[in-house]
């Protein structure tokens, strides 16, 4: 993990994972939107979102027979907030404040949509992971992959739960964690948190900043608790 | 001889009639039988519908969601030295090793790297966990089949690994012990030396375990054979720890995908077994149990020294970015695909746990198996309930 400081600019030689990244762009064709490289990490690879099965068979048959889990993102901004405590959260924020800024980047691989779609397959031959991405249409409808991998089944009832992403093809997505009667989908980044209405978070004081005149002797005390410890057993 | 009335003679007659139509029109098929939610069987409040045709399952669906808890949603409204505590109570038995993925996922997010002796001490913290937890299942299937005495020697002997672990960590069940950067705390004085006891004591207790199930005959009369999982089905299903390897596909995270822990540093090898049933899936486990207190043994010989924690900001911000890190727990493969967009807390967290997969496949081997057996296998999967629903 020591290398991993030189990240992005000059990734360090990784013919093997190259080589992978190489292989499966070819069998992908034009299906493959974007992929991504990161060492000692799972490549990844966005794929069109019709052409979600032929994505998984093609890492299928090219040694990725391991699967590993299947889920999706909300790239959605809450309207709320990212928290339900901070200033913007809870309506403080003057009208004549600065805007608050609202970073909507979408990972690795990007992204256009709100949803994506995320699946993860090892190669147990080449010790390699692949992370396989798609974002999801209007239509919130994805074809099942469980043919392909029988584990996708209820991973799929999973995130159709609890993202409203329907898969076609899928025979059973009754719920699988949530009450028959439950009304929502609990993951989006619309659905309120109802404990964070409620009450507000204790926790919040946790990550209080310190107060400016203690900073330098705070930061002083650590550094002699850290060099005192370095010569330690 | 008694002179019958003609009521009695009726009464006779009728019900002679009644046994007739039922053995003409009982239907072996479609009865449901509900193993659960609540049964010793299921480690938790996990249900199984199971359709029934004579003594033979047709059908067996689990059903749960009975503590699903909403760790995913949960997360995104945390600070992640805050989400330890959720992330401890997913797999309770093996506490410790839950953390470990997690703040490894976001050490490499923040590109920075703990100190290799907070590393060593992970590790062992790590494997301990794994003893604790794998020794109340290799009692456990004792009960499943009927053996009282086993369960009683392991919970016997996981006393002595949790004390070792409440010893450093304060926590019994949950320590909350592992920090971005390092850990909370350095070892006790004296705790070497007692861990190598213990050590001893649990080789000891596998030795028995060995005698007492492994040896004997109605054990292996109701585990071979039983609940045999083919290698390309265990693949497919994306099952994990000892019930892949029980299939006979040697993969093992900790030397495969090793996410920088000590594994590589010491000498230890991963067991498997050709057959994929439930005698399989528990001799896999004995041997890991046993590999488990080596891996220990050793890297208690050469804890480096130094600091144990990195230098890290007091106010964690991640920067925005994804990553995906899998350990091999206890149980399986345990990983963690952090979303962070650069906050105090993560954007997403997708949680991929073992005994999720590990259970998917109840369906597929479940069917025509006898109901007898439906608890062997159940018991040999070995899951963890918080760890199905998170």
């Amino acid at each position: 993990m020591t290398d991993e400081t030189t990240i992005e600019e000059t990734p360090p030689a990784d013919d093997q994972r190259e080589r992978l990244l190489s292989d499966l762009s070819d069998s992908l064709g034009e299906i493959l939107v974007e992929s991504h490289l990161r060492p000692h990490e799972n490549i990844w690879f966005r794929v069109k979102i019709e052409a979600w099965q032929d994505a998984a068979m093609a890492a299928k048959s090219a040694g990725f027979e391991y699967f590993g889990f299947l889920s999706a993102i909300d790239w959605h901004i809450a309207p709320e907030g990212r928290y339900e405590d901070t200033e913007f959260d809870t309506g403080l924020v003057e009208e004549d404040d600065e805007p608050v800024e609202i970073d909507s980047s979408t990972g690795y691989g990007g992204g256009d949509t709100r949803f994506q779609m995320l699946m993860q397959l090892y190669s147990l031959s080449e010790q390699a992971g692949v992370i396989l991405k798609a974002d999801v249409g209007d239509d919130m409808t994805v074809d099942t992959v469980r043919e392909i991998f029988p584990g996708a089944d209820w991973h799929e009832r999973e995130t159709h739960e609890m993202f409203g992403i329907s898969f076609r093809g899928h025979p059973t997505l009754q719920p699988l964690y949530l009450p028959t009667e439950f009304e929502g989908h609990p993951l989006r980044k619309d659905f309120p948190l109802l404990a964070r209405q409620v009450k507000p978070w204790p926790g919040v004081v946790d990550i209080e900043e310190i107060p400016e005149h203690l900073e330098a002797q705070l930061e002083a005390e650590v550094m002699a608790a850290f060099e005192s410890n370095e010569g330690g057993s | 001889m008694t002179a019958t009335s003609d009521r009695e003679q009726m009464a006779y007659v009728s019900a002679q009639a009644a046994d007739a139509r039922v053995k003409v029109e009982l239907d072996t098929g479609d009865m449901t039988l509900n193993i659960g939610p609540q049964h010793p069987a299921t480690h938790g409040t996990l249900r199984i519908a199971c359709q029934l045709d004579g003594e033979q399952v047709v059908v067996a669906e689990p059903i749960m969601g009975y503590m699903h808890r909403g760790y995913e949603k949960l997360c995104e409204v945390r600070t992640y030295p805050q989400c330890t505590t959720l992330i401890n109570r997913i797999d309770w038995l093996g506490s410790f090793a839950n953390e470990v993925p997690f703040i490894l996922a976001a050490e490499r997010l923040m590109e920075i790297e703990a100190p290799p002796r907070a590393q060593w001490i992970r590790t062992i913290l790590f494997e301990l966990s794994r003893i604790a937890n794998l020794a109340l299942f290799l009692g456990d299937m004792g009960v499943q089949i009927g053996a009282l005495t086993p369960v009683f020697f392991a919970f016997r002997d996981r006393e002595r690994v949790l004390n070792q672990i409440e010893e450093v960590t304060g926590g019994r069940f949950h320590p909350n012990f592992d920090r971005i950067g390092g850990l909370k705390d350095d070892i006790p004085k004296g705790w070497i030396e007692e861990t190598r006891s213990v050590m001893v004591k649990m080789r000891t207790f596998c030795d028995e375990m060995e005698d007492l199930l492994v040896g004997n005959e109605i054990f292996q009369a109701r585990c071979r054979g039983v609940g045999v999982i083919p290698p390309e089905v265990a693949l497919g299903y994306g099952l994990s720890g000892a019930n892949l390897r029980a299939s006979g596909v040697d993969w093992d995270l900790r030397r495969d995908a090793n996410p920088g822990l000590a594994w590589d540093q010491v000498d230890w090898r991963v067991w498997t077994h050709p057959d994929g049933d439930s005698f399989a899936r528990y001799w896999v486990r004995l041997q890991e149990t046993r590999e488990a207190t080596h891996i220990v043994d050793q890297l208690l010989d050469g804890i480096p020294s130094g600091p144990i924690m990195a230098k890290v900001p007091r106010i964690i911000k991640v920067p925005a970015g994804e990553a995906y890190i899998s350990t091999e727990n206890p149980l399986g493969e345990m990983g963690y695909y952090i979303v962070s967009k650069g906050d105090l807390g993560p954007f997403r967290v997708k949680i991929r746990t073992p005994s999720f997969n590990n259970i998917s496949i109840v369906p597929w081997v479940m069917k025509g198996v006898y109901v007898p057996d439906v608890i062997t296998i159940l018991g040999s999967l070995y899951f963890i309930l918080g760890d199905i629903d998170r």
